[in-house]
């Protein structure tokens, strides 16, 4: 096991409220890390909505996702987080009082007094194409991700989208595959022009097939895939011969391990917090933002920024113990303001 | 306002009152219209308020946008008649409207 990383406060999500827990956690000398699956920190703010406006941000009339991302990691910068990205917490063990052990899937290790569970709709994870019995394939000879491209060497590939990560794979991969077909539903691509021409190049040689549709069937055994069904958009069907399949049909959110790390949840979705300080069923554990319910919740990032707020207050109880805690404003005392760096 | 008819992967229908300049999407979440998910909130950043519109309507519906084409990438079983509800505007000429669900959302 790689030597642990000790710090206060680990936040699990990297999204607008993780981010303003950062700031909340800071004013009151907590040192936090963050984790997230993201490469990017934003969370949907990032992923999902970059562009689009946001208009209920208290005093802000319009901002993106991306510029409400920025303006976070400004505010906070004065913290200086630690960022762990495309890393997604897997286990979390109680391994003292308060002090738990968090494991991610990669393999980090974190020793921390308190968990902050700012997740939002759960970790995004790749998208399941609707195609019956694709499960019994995942991981043996369908990919959602590429990890060694030597795997795919020699091999009969199929990928399916129209997007970058399809683009930039079927480029990559076509040199040391013995066949790859691209397959997409229209002949319209998102990708960035400058794939899509050189895609269209290799097509052009008979480097690569280009295949307009749809699969909609398998067909192998042991997990091993042998081909795939295609259906055309005129209706007709064909069957592409393959040895692996890589589907790139963007991210969806999934709760995801959050389900097994002993919290109550509601429905089996979302974790229920009391609304004093949004502390889980387990004591040191903390939900804020979009993954924790209570009466009255409103899945509002101004309701996550007051939610971390006040979960800092009880924060502060578990990391200094011994510390009296005094309410101040940012406006008039000179102690956080010199945390600010202001003064 | 427009009456709005949802037929899911079941055939099951059902019909609700639309306010013009509301969106198809929004009516399906108020009237907790089973199929349509909207996960990203009618944003057209995801594919989970996929719908096929009817036969019938489709040209007074129009087609998808350039953008809304583009997510219906992550769409599954896109058809010709595919659109994104929350990419359809409700005006009184949609009056009577039928759309279906698909068998399960992206």
């Amino acid at each position: 096991m790689s030597e642990s990383i000790k710090t206060d406060v680990l936040i699990v999500g990297a999204g607008p409220c993780g981010l303003f827990a950062v700031f909340e956690l800071g004013l009151l000398d907590m040192k936090a890390h963050l984790v997230d699956i993201l490469d990017k920190p934003g969370g949907q703010c990032a992923e999902l909505y970059p562009e689009k406006p946001i208009y209920d941000i208290p005093a802000i009339p319009m901002v993106t996702g991306d510029g409400l991302t920025k303006a976070l990691l400004e505010q906070i910068k004065p913290f200086g987080p630690t960022f762990h990205f495309q890393e997604m917490v897997q286990t979390i063990e109680k391994i003292g009082d308060p002090l738990f052990r968090v494991t991610t899937a990669q393999g980090k290790v974190f020793e921390v007094k308190v968990v902050v569970i700012a997740a939002g709709g759960g970790s995004f994870q790749p998208k399941r194409p609707p195609i019956p019995g694709i499960e019994a394939y995942e991981e043996k000879s369908v990919h959602y991700a590429v990890r060694k491209m030597e795997t795919f060497r020699g091999k009969r590939l199929l990928i399916a989208g129209g997007g970058d990560s399809a683009l930039d794979w079927t480029l990559n991969l076509a040199p040391i595959a013995a066949e790859l077909t691209l397959l997409h539903r229209r002949d319209e691509f998102r990708a960035a022009p400058d794939s899509v021409n050189k895609m269209k190049a290799l097509v052009a040689e008979k480097k690569i097939k280009l295949e307009i549709g749809q699969v909609t069937a398998l067909e192998g055994a042991n997990g091993q895939v042998a081909a795939a069904t295609v259906k055309h958009n005129d209706g007709t069907t064909s069957s592409v011969a393959c040895d692996a399949i890589l589907p790139f049909f963007g991210l969806t959110m999934k709760l995801g391990p959050v389900a097994d790390w002993g919290l109550k949840l509601k429905d089996n979705e979302l974790i229920e917090v009391d609304t004093e300080s949004f502390e889980t069923s387990v004591p040191g554990i903390f939900a804020i933002g979009d993954i924790n319910t209570y009466p009255g919740k409103l899945k509002l990032i101004l309701c996550g920024f007051h939610e971390g707020a006040l979960m800092a207050q009880k924060a502060h109880r578990y990391v200094f113990p011994d510390k009296k805690l005094t309410f101040q404003y940012t406006t008039s005392s000179t102690s956080l303001q010199k945390k600010l760096g202001v003064v | 306002m427009a009456k709005i008819t949802y037929i899911d992967f079941a055939g099951q229908s059902r019909t609700v009152e639309a306010e013009n300049g509301s969106t198809v999407m929004e009516n399906a979440i108020k009237n907790s219209i089973p199929g349509i998910e909207a996960e990203c909130g009618g944003a057209c950043a995801c594919a989970t308020c996929h719908v096929y519109i009817d036969e019938d309507w489709r040209e007074k519906v129009g087609g998808p946008s350039p953008m809304e084409e583009d997510m219906l990438d992550f769409g599954f079983d896109v058809r010709p008649n595919s659109r994104l509800s929350c990419q359809i505007k409700v005006t009184d000429a949609l009056d009577g409207l039928v759309v279906r669900t698909p068998e399960r959302q992206a």
